[in-house]
């Protein structure tokens, strides 16, 4: 900019002494340069009060689900409710269908004094527990049956509800019939923040657990599996494939109405709906082809043919930036072309080449809709052990969690949103990190 | 700005003025693009209805000082202008002065055609029209018919002043830039290398245009070509590395110049 | 042999032809590289190829083609009265007898005795194997997954001797061609550009996939519902029939989705388009670089948030927001507190469509804009023009082509997109103009026909497709034209 600003005075063009000076309407003039420019500015504004409001309604909501509310107590593992008759040895199932949940029931009862008898009192002191309770005791059990008539501290996770009313996320001035905590198991969760029986932990099944119908069980680790799962597979896939296509593009082929069509053709593909590709893999790689549904290969397969595209066009513009003076000196030492590329101009572009897979590599990490088609909304609680098992993705629990109505549930998906965000922001960061260390100016 | 004070630099150009009319007066100009100098402390006056020439081997400044006459710098992200600038004794950098105004009084024409990509008659109206010059539209086609036929192009559009500027000859593409200039009236021409993109032919007729615009307005051409300036100009300045060496009549320069440079240069020992 | 098993042994004998390959090439060199025509490691890559890839393109056959062929000669054997039956009921019981033969893998000796003694007790033995069957086999099945097993083992011996064989007989060959003058270099870079070139077929393979599967299964859509039903149908009512059901009458009228997907997009990008432009305008023309390296990424942030994170804040967030707010406005306008925005609507889904689109508007104008000369600009500024008066007269109508394209480019994702209509934009198929209440689209629609049992002969999941070679269509013409404008729009000013 000179020294000297552009903006003018209007008083002093008014008050110019030339007397032949033209009116060229200068005041309406920048009135109007004013209003364009506030537009402008108004414009971007919007943008990023959207982006901020996005991200911070996320994070608001969903911080809290990185804790956890639990419940510290030393629980009996009574004989008596576990297995009466003492025919564990005779009957291995015993261990497994026990009533454990009243086990811990029990437990927290005693702890809060209430009677044995007070059936109102036990129903509340059992939805403070939750449900996953069951599982818990029943694996320490059958790991160890010798606890059984032993006294052991366990912690155990508070129910969902109860977790929300701790964190302050339930309006305890609303009547009590209409909310989901009554007063009672408020007088309680206050006694034993209290005592230091309940608090609030980091909540790594967050990142193990897998679908569950109640909220504090349920975490995204199985769906980060399979998430990971497709991610190997699209990057296998795509980078070799997506290379290769751009090297012949780029340097060897003729330009014909055959390469041009293939070009016309990838613009395309990079701009057919994503949805479009989970029909795709429908009807091509599970009714056709017999892929197992909700398997994370067939996914893979899909957001493959996705990423391709995306990764060929920076590909491409990687190996065109490759100036040619670099191919122009390594056939002129005789190499041949397919050395010449291979040896010197792949090399060169990697980076761009790496930076452009890993920003498809996000995109595909964050999409949804071709996964539902292909069946991954499925409730899948166990961790796939090959690519050919049943799985969900990241993306589609959060799908499957936005249409649970329970607030703990929203807590979850903005988690799990926090969590992809953060991969996302994770792989954007190394490919801009790639591209400033690697980057040339020829 | 430069030191000196207000008082001695009117005093100083009251002296000009009494002797000669200049149009505009450049003092001590210095002009740096971030942290690079590309002109250095340039004095340069320009006298009114004369045509003068900017010489100088390629690099030297010649656009640079161009540019300065009608702020056209002040779009160039990281150029500072330093010195004064006077139009008719207005200093041109002054805040108090507005570049919309001034460039409607300083109008340029630059090295490579730019017609808009709008019809021939739109073209040479857009500055009026923006400026608001013409209030119905008979005055505007008596604008845009004068300023083509001041600019020698009346007679080969008119009967297609509504199609394509684009699709002029190059040469018909940079008269209808000038008559686009022409158009608002101005009271200086800035004229950028405007024949290099040209061929002899068309360069001949852009030259006796020039020739005949001399009468009504003050022009500063930069030229590459020794042969044009001697031509078209009145008045020839050399510029080599940032800096004025010489300026002169453009008979004198080219006869018998004051500076070794100039001649050398003239000489084509170097440029 | 597992096929991964005969992958390794095609790879071991293929890294033993490249050391075979490369050290008989150094041997005939004696020593003196030049007198060989390419560098030994190339005639090595020659041995290597011919070992792996002849074995490769026998398992590919072998793979699409045995069962195909197992399959016919099991079909082949069905009773005559289960040969009479309808084409689904074959298939139904050809899938029984696939999972049979793998229970009967599963048997001991005397299980499977037992088990052929008496076919009624079929099922609950290979429950408890966990191969659970939908019903009790007949007793032909049974025969039959045995046959299948027999078939399926000798098929897999064949194919280990083949692979085998032909590995190494690739390897003998190739081993043999070596020579001094043999221009192994040339051979393999001859294989490198033939895969070079099968991988860029791909992106067609993958239009023809796209284009010939929708076709297909669109087509069996029609031969239930005819076309002019579903193009031009203004119901969309498709009855959701219990599995296995034949074709229930429903009705499959394209036109309310179209008009939801239309009106939601047009939503988007009213958004979109002034808040994207002159977003682009602002950091091409005015904002300083600073500025212009803040906002710019930040702006594109928006662009690689997941759609589905939208959908959920439009869920969340904007929904019940306007829906409260509409409340309010009521209310402090008539008094009465009803809401006459619900929380899903056409407004809910376009305004966060529109907000996902801002960064597609803003840097593919961004490119046009900033594609247009700086000369263009010279010659306005130069002639006294302000800033706005150069972008409004000169540089937009210079760049209008290329931001028309750049518009429909954004179009087709407006309609394209899937995620944030699904959850902020309702089910109903409706035909209405008031853009409060909620609509459907085709993409919800593709999407709700497809999660849950799928049923591949029923009009109710193939209109799913019917519905997306629709939108491909849209999208395609939608692109290839924008491509075309962006293209001239391009060498015009090259
Ligand atoms: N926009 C710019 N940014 C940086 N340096 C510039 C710019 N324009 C010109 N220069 C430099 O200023 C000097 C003078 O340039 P210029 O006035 O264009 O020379 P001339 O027109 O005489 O050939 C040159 O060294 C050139 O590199
Ligand atoms: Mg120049």
């Amino acid at each position: 900019m000179s020294q000297v600003s552009t903006s003018p005075s209007m008083a002093a063009v008014g008050a110019s002494a030339k007397p032949e000076r033209r009116d060229i309407g200068l005041r309406g003039r920048y009135a109007a340069e004013r209003r364009f420019r506030f537009y402008g500015m108004a414009a971007i504004a919007f943008g990023l009060l959207f982006l901020f409001l996005l991200l911070f309604s996320v994070v608001s909501k969903g911080y809290t689900a990185f804790q956890q509310t639990m419940i510290t107590i030393p629980v009996e593992f009574s004989q008596q409710i576990i297995d009466k008759n003492n025919e564990r040895a005779t009957n291995p199932q015993k261990l497994v269908t026990a009533n454990y949940p009243v086990v811990a029931r029990n437990a927290l009862a005693k702890v809060l004094g209430v009677s044995e008898d007070d059936r109102a009192g036990l129903k509340a002191v059992n939805g403070m527990i939750s449900d996953s309770v069951r599982v818990q005791l029943r694996n320490l059990v059958t790991a160890d049956p010798s606890i059984i008539g032993t006294t052991q501290k366990v912690t155990f996770l508070a129910h969902g509800d109860l977790d929300s009313a701790f964190k302050g996320q339930i309006d305890l001035s609303v009547p009590e019939t209409n909310r989901k905590v009554s007063d009672k198991q408020v007088g309680w969760m206050n006694q034993l923040a209290e005592s230091g029986a309940l608090s609030k932990h980091f909540n790594t099944g967050l990142f193990t657990n897998g679908a569950s119908s109640r909220p504090e069980a349920a975490g995204v680790g199985v769906a980060l599996i399979g998430s990971l799962y497709m991610m190997l597979i699209v990057l296998v896939l795509s980078l070799p494939i997506g290379v290769a296509a751009s090297i012949y593009l780029e340097e060897f082929a003729p330009k014909n109405r055959f390469t041009d069509l293939i070009e016309v053709n990838i613009n395309n593909l990079a701009a057919v709906p994503s949805i479009v590709y989970g029909l795709l893999g429908l009807a091509v790689f599970i009714n056709f082809a017999g892929f197992p549904r909700s398997a994370a290969l067939v996914g893979g397969l899909v957001l493959t043919l996705m990423t391709l595209p995306t990764i060929i066009i920076a590909t491409r513009a990687a190996l065109k930036a490759v100036p040619p003076s670099i191919r122009a000196a390594a056939l002129g030492l005789g190499a041949s072309k397919m050395q010449t590329v291979f040896h010197h101009v792949l090399p060169l572009a990697m980076p761009g080449i790496l930076t452009g897979t890993i920003i498809g590599l996000a995109h595909a990490l964050g999409e949804t809709a071709p996964l539902l088609l292909i069946g991954m909304v499925a409730f899948v609680a166990d961790v796939p052990a090959t690519p050919m098992d049943p799985a969900t993705a990241l993306p589609v629990q959060i799908y499957m969690w936005a249409n649970e109505a329970e607030r703990a549930f929203v807590e979850r998906t903005s988690g799990a949103i926090i969590v992809l965000l953060i991969f996302l922001i994770l792989m954007n960061v190394g490919a801009i990190l790639l591209r400033r260390r690697f980057e040339r100016r020829w | 700005m430069n030191m000196m004070s207000e008082a001695a630099v009117e005093k100083a150009l009251d002296r000009q003025m009494n002797d000669i009319s200049y149009k505009m007066i450049g003092k001590d100009v210095s002009v740096y693009y971030g942290e690079k100098r590309a002109l250095y402390d340039v004095n340069l006056n320009v006298r009114e209805n004369t045509v003068t020439a900017l010489i100088g081997p390629s690099g030297c400044g010649k656009s640079t000082f161009l540019r300065t006459l009608n702020r056209m710098n002040d779009t160039i992200d990281g150029c500072r202008v330093t010195g004064r600038i006077t139009l008719d004794s207005d200093d041109i950098y002054d805040p108090n002065i507005d570049v919309v105004e001034l460039r409607a009084r300083v109008g340029m024409v630059f090295q490579k055609p730019n017609p808009f990509p709008k019809s021939i008659y739109e073209n040479v109206a857009y500055g009026p029209r923006i400026h608001g010059l013409a209030k119905a539209k008979a005055d505007m086609d008596a604008i845009v018919e004068q300023s083509l036929q001041k600019a020698g192009l009346w007679n080969e559009v008119k009967d297609r002043l509504h199609e394509g500027g684009t699709g002029l000859s190059g040469g018909q593409q940079q008269r209808l830039c000038i008559a686009r200039a022409v158009a608002v009236s101005p009271e200086v021409i800035l004229m950028d290398e405007p024949c290099s993109a040209l061929d002899p032919i068309a360069t001949a007729k852009v030259e006796e245009l020039i020739h005949e615009l001399r009468t009504n307005f003050t022009i500063v051409i930069v030229t590459h070509s020794m042969q044009q300036a001697a031509r078209v100009s009145q008045r020839t300045a050399m510029f080599h590395l940032g800096n004025l060496v010489e300026e002169n009549d453009t008979d004198k320069m080219f006869t018998n110049p004051d500076d070794q440079r100039t001649q050398d240069y003239i000489m084509g020992r170097f440029g | 042999m597992s096929i991964s098993f005969l992958l390794l042994i095609i790879a071991v004998i293929g890294v033993a032809g490249y050391l075979f390959g490369s050290w008989r090439a150094n041997a005939l060199a004696g020593g003196k590289l030049s007198s060989l025509h390419s560098r030994p490691g190339y005639y090595g890559s020659f041995v290597a190829i011919w070992s792996i890839l002849p074995a490769l393109v026998v398992i590919l056959v072998w793979i699409i083609a045995s069962p195909i062929y197992i399959s016919s000669t099991v079909r082949g054997g069905f009773p005559e009265e289960v040969k009479a039956t309808s084409q689904a009921e074959q298939n139904l019981a050809y899938n029984m007898i696939g999972a049979i033969s793998r229970g009967l893998n599963t048997l001991s000796a005397q299980e499977r005795e037992a088990m052929f003694q008496d076919s009624a007790t079929a099922r609950t033995v290979l429950a408890a194997k966990g191969v659970p069957l939908a019903a009790d086999p007949a007793p032909y099945m049974l025969t039959s997954a045995d046959d299948l097993n027999r078939m399926t083992q000798a098929s897999s011996t064949f194919l280990s001797i083949l692979v085998i064989i032909a590995a190494l007989a690739g390897a003998f060959l190739s081993y043999r061609a070596i020579a001094p003058k043999f221009r192994a270099r040339n051979r393999v870079e001859g294989v490198m550009l033939v895969s070079l070139i099968a991988a860029s077929s791909i992106a067609i393979l993958t239009t023809v996939g796209i284009v010939a599967s929708m076709a297909t299964e669109a087509i069996h859509f029609f031969n239930m519902v005819p076309a002019w039903e579903f193009f031009f149908g203004t119901t969309w009512d498709p009855r959701f029939a219990a599995a296995g059901a034949t074709a229930s009458a429903g009705q499959f009228g394209l036109i309310p989705l179209l008009a939801g997907t239309l009106y939601i997009g047009f939503v988007a990008m009213l958004v979109a388009v002034p808040v994207g432009l002159f977003a682009a305008i602002y950091m091409s023309e005015y904002a300083s670089r600073t500025v212009r390296s803040i906002a710019k990424p930040l702006l594109e942030v928006l662009a690689g948030i997941p759609t589905i994170v939208y959908g959920f804040f439009a869920l969340i967030t904007v929904g019940p927001f306007l829906r409260d707010i509409s409340a309010q406005l009521n209310g402090l306008v008539t008094g009465n507190y009803a809401s006459f925005i619900q929380a899903q609507s056409v407004l809910t889904a376009g305004i966060v469509m529109g907000i996902m689109l801002i960064p597609y508007v803003s840097s593919l104008s961004d490119d046009i804009i900033t594609a247009v000369p700086r000369a263009l600009r010279d010659g306005s500024l130069g002639l006294g023009a302000t800033r706005s008066e150069t972008i409004k007269r000169v540089i937009m109508p210079a760049a209008l082509p290329g931001v028309v394209g750049a518009l429909l480019m954004t179009a087709s994702r407006a309609i394209g997109e899937t995620m944030i209509v699904v959850l902020a934009a309702g089910v109903a198929a409706r035909m209405q103009l008031n853009p409060f209440e909620p609509m459907t689209t085709v993409t919800v629609k593709i999407v709700n026909q497809l999660t849950g049992d799928l049923e591949f002969t029923s009009p109710q999941t193939l209109v799913a497709f019917a519905l997306g070679i629709t939108l491909f269509a849209i999208t395609l013409c939608l692109n290839i034209y924008a491509l075309y404008i962006v293209r001239k729009y391009r060498e015009q000013y090259e």
